[in-house]
């Protein structure tokens, strides 16, 4: 065994780029839902992210403690992806998109240059609002903004945010928080042909993400294999049974899912092909 | 002077600056980000910021989130 081991061949799986920063980890986690933090730290610790998304709201005056996430996450090893959750209008994410990058400039952390925009069109679905959307992401890279973009998987709204200066367009695998997994993997993959294929008028280097609805490793190594550059998640580990053991899954997963991506899968065949050979079998074919 | 700051109705003795406003409500030495009427006040001018009579102040920080 231990032979076997030091002849397994290693990939290093390559870095993303998403705009002007460089991921080491093609995972982007959330940092909501955990029980408490030290889950919360450990489970970001097992899956490798080197970027955390997070949500600006109202600070809780009355807080004796004066307890701040920031207090929690080591913002000098991780890069913060500040999003505009909870925003219905293109004015409110401008607004909150601006307030994220007042605190993250004071911590001097590189966050400051990006956001994760999401303008919602309504509570119960939590589904993007395409013209929102769009208006706040032209507005924002006018302010100088890398935005990326959190989106339906319809194929032309992609092309339209990217087209509107989104740094990465982001499709949703399924609603937020559903952990439905990969609702329209063909939606998916047009997105990514369309965005990426130089033959459709995309660039090879531009970054899609899928991010929400992912509830399971299969479900991130799906997106993978597609041909997404990466994966956005938080309720599928902050809500799992044991949060830090399914960081460490989704680690695997994602990894899993981009050699499969790069290494070339076989082909499809209608019909079954052997593995064993035919020749030299010394019992009766059927049909033969 | 009554403001409000984060939806609560608020009385200020005399006049003061935005700073001066931030600090006397928060109990977190964390970064925050400050909005008067809705519109951000980059941290670097808040001691230059005079809160008038009926401004809508909101104190915002940075939470888990997805």
């Amino acid at each position: 065994m231990a032979q076997l081991l030091e002849t397994t061949e290693t990939h290093p799986i390559p870095p993303l780029k998403v705009g002007s920063f460089t991921l080491h980890s093609r995972l982007i986690v959330g940092t909501g839902k955990y029980a408490n933090d030290e889950t919360m730290n450990r489970a970001l610790a097992a899956c490798g992210c080197d970027v955390v998304t997070v949500a600006v709201r109202r600070e809780r005056l009355i807080d004796a403690n004066g307890k701040s996430l920031l207090d929690a996450l080591d913002t000098s090893r991780l890069t913060i992806l500040p999003n505009t959750a909870g925003c219905f209008t293109a004015a409110d994410a401008v607004r909150v998109a601006r307030l994220g990058r007042d605190i993250l400039e004071q911590l001097k952390n590189p966050g400051a240059r990006w956001v994760k925009l999401e303008v919602l069109g309504d509570k119960r679905t939590l589904l993007p609002d395409p013209v929102g959307t769009l208006e706040a992401c032209r507005e924002l890279v006018a302010d100088g903004f890398e935005v990326l973009c959190y989106s339906s998987d319809d194929p032309i709204m992609a092309v339209r945010l990217r087209d509107a200066g989104a740094t990465s367009v982001m499709p949703a695998g399924s609603p937020i928080g559903s952990g439905r997994g990969i609702s329209n993997p063909s939606a998916i993959s047009i997105i990514l042909e369309l965005l990426k294929d130089k033959s459709a008028g995309g660039d090879p280097n531009y970054p899609v993400i899928v991010d929400a609805g992912v509830g399971t490793p299969s479900d991130v190594t799906l997106a993978m294999e597609l041909g997404a550059d990466g994966v956005l998640l938080n309720t599928a580990i902050a809500h799992a049974t044991d949060p830090v053991m399914m960081a460490s899954a989704m680690r695997m997963a994602c990894d899993s899912g981009w050699m499969g991506a790069h290494a070339g899968r076989m082909p499809k065949r209608r019909y079954a092909s052997a593995s064993s050979p035919w020749e030299g079998v010394v019992t009766h074919i059927p049909g033969e | 002077m009554q403001i409000t700051v984060n939806g609560n109705s608020e009385t200020l003795a005399g006049p003061s600056t935005l700073e001066e406003v931030v600090v006397r409500f928060r109990t977190s030495a964390a970064p925050c980000a400050v909005e008067v009427n809705e519109r951000l006040v980059p941290h670097s001018k808040r001691t230059q910021v005079e809160v008038r009579d009926g401004d809508r102040i909101e104190i915002v920080t940075l939470v888990g989130g997805g």
